[in-house]
């Protein structure tokens, strides 16, 4: 590939093939094959369609796998595309609905409705407007996002560069190779305002035009894929799903600022988005898009992945760079930035992988179209990860300025089982907890972090009257204590003696003195910490602290759990009037501490029980009680 | 270094020789090269970190360092099969303690330890990116998505083999 017009050939050609032009009676299937998808089973269903397609000889019929769709409940989801009719996405599939999907609707063009999205709780719930939905797109899940950054996330087979192709892939590197500067490019990124989506939300332009002036003998640009955020995985499902886009961006930003070479470092936790990040670098070397001599513009870029082994902090741009030369994954104080002294003492420019994916589209489209998404301080949209207390748990891209309540209730369809909604908690542990009065908040930037949590990369968990606040606080501040990498003091002992608190407070043994002990010891991490770990880790506890005072009061002055979960504050008692003497929990109590006789209501002995849940959960007549 | 180790796993560590000679020129390469010494022991013991050593000129101190600040290496041989039941956010919300707790009791083994037969190690994993799937269970290669204690018992016996 020499020039933009050899690209624009192949885009061609590739289109057609996508679209399959040249075929008569045309089907394009596609399956689902992200982690999620994969851990659903999607494996079997694609093996099943792609068999029954070979052993027919069926010219018409292209079966391939896809990253993943968005809509996580309903794995492995199956899509079929016939030209002229309307997209039908089938949920749930397993190899004998992929069968029936194969003869029915494939071989005889009839949809199977029972197995498609229409047919399941999302209809009854949404189809107010009395019509029959077979298609993803137009479930009220789709119908308020805006895919920029997942554009092809579940469209493009992600193994196929020239599926990437068709869609305009690599027209940006083109176009910015062959007709633009270096400062152009900046300039355009400055413009377009897009902000680091890794969390802090620096502006990316900024970034880039800091490293670019400085002289040395070798740049890098680093693609930081070290989705640490438990709860977060849009970082996964980019990689997995258009892994050719964060290349392509990495090879924008190298020439932006100078820099030849790229690493992307990637959780070991993410074996798919590894193997389909490799497959995408050998297909871009093959055909020039990365190498020497790049478009003929006398650019050189190439890229290697390096592997993180479970280390949070990594995820923290200087001890990301330690990770990458070999090192424990410490932070170290900044300035210098990166952009100065960045791995191996070179100027250096890290994004994140959202971030990237955004890249070639702001290039390709200019500026203004980007801008034409989200509010004046945070533009372009924003992909979060539905996860916990939610009906429909998912990833979803929504411009930046839409409402909390529109992602969780109209997106994410509220709570399920009827529970009430308690709290949304938002950047992971580094994020705080935001309450029902917070939902008609637009996220940005600066507005979750007015409201005392923060943007984070995009994990949204979602919880109900059944999530204890203390314990979530607690839960974060387990995770901070094993994953502070312990360079400073504060916090590394502080965190744990927060730790150490909270646990002294989800067992029933606070003291009011406790509460004061935990927002002085919170501000000394804050202010003692080198890297965002640190600085934000107390965040979680003085969010909950904040707006849920009155179940820490509880734990400690009722020696109650509100949400009745912490085992320690829990009395289990038998309702005499419904107990019917069946014995079944004595018989299950491992401590014998029911006592009764056979027709006549029991008896939990307080002192004995050691508030397993085993009566509670065995008693048919719901006569055991949680209190 | 001569013992009974270094002699019975004589091929594994020319195997590992043979990476470190594609690697050697490169810079940074401790990571990769514990990682594939990882793949191919299983573990990190001593007698591995050390050849590595030898093999780089990377200090053992340092090695060692390394080996310990990142949960993924460990100096410990696991069990036949590897249990991990995801900590994250999303899991722990929907009860992933409980299934944790399940499997600690059915086990008999306390979490991050290995079975006395050496058959099943029972970690906690950091999160594993499919929260729409939460709560997730993984022994080896195998997923169990939404994953419920009650089925820990019925899980456990096809491994038991």
């Amino acid at each position: 590939m020499k020039t933009l017009d050899n690209l624009k050939e192949i885009r061609e050609e590739s289109v057609t093939n996508l679209e399959m032009k040249n075929v008569d009676n045309a089907i394009r299937v596609v399956v689902g094959l992200a982690t999620c998808g994969i851990s659903a089973g999607a494996k079997p269903v694609l093996k099943t369609l792609a068999e029954e397609a070979e052993k027919r000889n069926m010219k018409n019929v292209q079966v391939v796998q896809t990253g993943c769709i968005g809509m996580c409940t309903y794995e492995p989801i199956v899509e079929v595309y016939v030209p002229g009719k309307e997209k039908v996405t089938y949920i749930h599939v397993d190899s004998e609905k992929a069968l029936k999907i194969f003869e029915e609707h494939i071989l005889n063009g009839n949809v199977v409705d029972e197995y498609t999205i229409g047919s399941d709780e999302v209809k009854s719930k949404e189809s107010k407007d009395e019509e029959e939905h077979t298609s993803l797109m137009d479930v009220q899940f789709y119908k308020k996002q805006k895919r920029v950054a997942l554009r092809n996330c579940g469209i493009i087979n992600p193994e196929n560069i020239y599926e990437y192709i068709a869609t305009d892939g690599y027209m940006a590197l083109g176009k910015v190779l062959t007709e633009m500067t270096p400062d152009d490019v900046i300039k355009v990124m400055k413009d377009a305002g897009l902000r680091g989506r890794g969390g802090a939300g620096f502006p990316t332009g900024m970034k880039w035009s800091f490293a670019a002036p400085n002289k040395a003998d070798q740049k890098y640009i680093i693609c930081n894929a070290d989705e640490g955020d438990p709860g977060a995985f849009m970082d996964r499902s980019v990689l997995e799903g258009d892994p050719h886009a964060v290349l392509e961006a990495m090879a924008i930003a190298g020439y932006a600022i100078g820099a030849t070479k790229g690493f992307i470092y990637v959780r070991a936790e993410y074996p798919v988005a590894v193997q389909r990040l490799h497959i995408a670098i050998d297909q871009a070397r093959e055909l020039g898009l990365l190498g020497k001599n790049i478009f003929n513009s006398g650019f050189d870029f190439d890229i290697e992945t390096r592997l993180g082994a479970g280390a949070f902090v990594c995820g923290e741009e200087t001890a990301l760079m330690q990770s990458i030369e070999g090192k424990r994954g410490m932070s170290r104080i900044k300035p210098p930035f990166p952009a100065n002294k960045g791995l191996w003492g070179k100027p250096t420019v890290i994004n994140n992988v959202e971030t990237l994916a955004n890249i070639p589209q702001i290039l390709y489209h200019g500026a203004e179209w980007f801008k034409s998404f989200g509010t004046a301080k945070s533009s372009g949209t924003k992909v979060f990860a539905l996860g916990g207390k939610i009906t429909n748990t998912g990833l979803v891209e929504v411009p930046m300025g839409t409402t909390l309540r529109e992602v969780i209730y109209d997106i994410g369809g509220g709570c399920p089982n009827g529970k009430a909604f308690k709290a949304v908690q938002t950047g992971g542990p580094s994020g705080g907890c935001l309450t029902k009065d917070h939902l008609d908040i637009p996220i940005d930037y600066e507005n979750l972090t007015a409201a005392g949590s923060m943007m984070g990369s995009g994990g949204m968990i979602v919880m109900d009257e059944d999530n204890c606040m203390v314990d979530i606080a607690r839960f974060f501040l387990e995770f901070t204590v094993d994953e502070s990498c312990g360079k400073c003091t504060p916090c590394r002992v502080g965190t744990k003696r927060m730790l150490g608190i909270l646990e002294k407070i989800t067992q029933g043994n606070g003291t009011m003195e406790d509460l004061e002990e935990l927002e002085t010891l919170a501000t000394s991490v804050k202010d003692g910490s080198l890297c965002g770990l640190g600085q934000t880790a107390p965040n979680p506890v003085l969010s909950t602290l904040k707006y849920f005072k009155d179940e820490y009061i509880a734990h400690i002055v009722d020696k109650k759990c509100p949400a009745k979960h912490c085992k320690p504050l829990l009395t289990y008692e038998i309702n005499k009037d419904k107990c019917t003497g069946c014995t079944l929990c004595a018989r299950k109590c491992p401590v014998n501490a029911i006592e009764g006789t056979v027709k006549n209501p029991h008896v939990i002995s307080q002192e004995l029980c050691i508030k397993c849940g085993n009566c509670f959960s065995v008693c048919r007549f719901g006569a055991v009680e949680k209190n | 270094m001569q013992n009974e180790f270094v002699e019975a796993r004589k091929s594994e560590f020319e195997e590992l020789k043979q990476y470190i000679d594609t690697v050697r020129n490169s810079q940074g390469i401790l990571m990769q090269t514990l990682q594939k010494a990882q793949d191919i022991f299983g573990y990190l013991p001593l007698e591995v970190q050390q050849f590595i050593s030898d093999e780089t000129n990377i200090p053992l101190a340092d090695i060692y360092g390394v080996v310990t600040f990142y949960t993924q290496f460990t100096v410990e041989e696991k069990g036949k099969h590897k249990i991990g039941v995801c900590l994250g956010t999303a899991c722990y919300v929907k009860g992933s303690q409980e299934i944790m707790d399940k499997l600690s009791e059915e086990l008999n083994v306390k979490v991050g330890a290995t079975t006395d037969d050496k058959m099943f190690t029972l970690e906690a994993t950091r999160c594993l990116g499919c929260c729409g799937l939460a709560p997730v269970m993984i022994i080896d290669e195998d997923v169990y998505p939404k994953m419920e204690a009650k089925r820990v018992a019925e899980i456990l016996k096809k491994y038991s083999n």
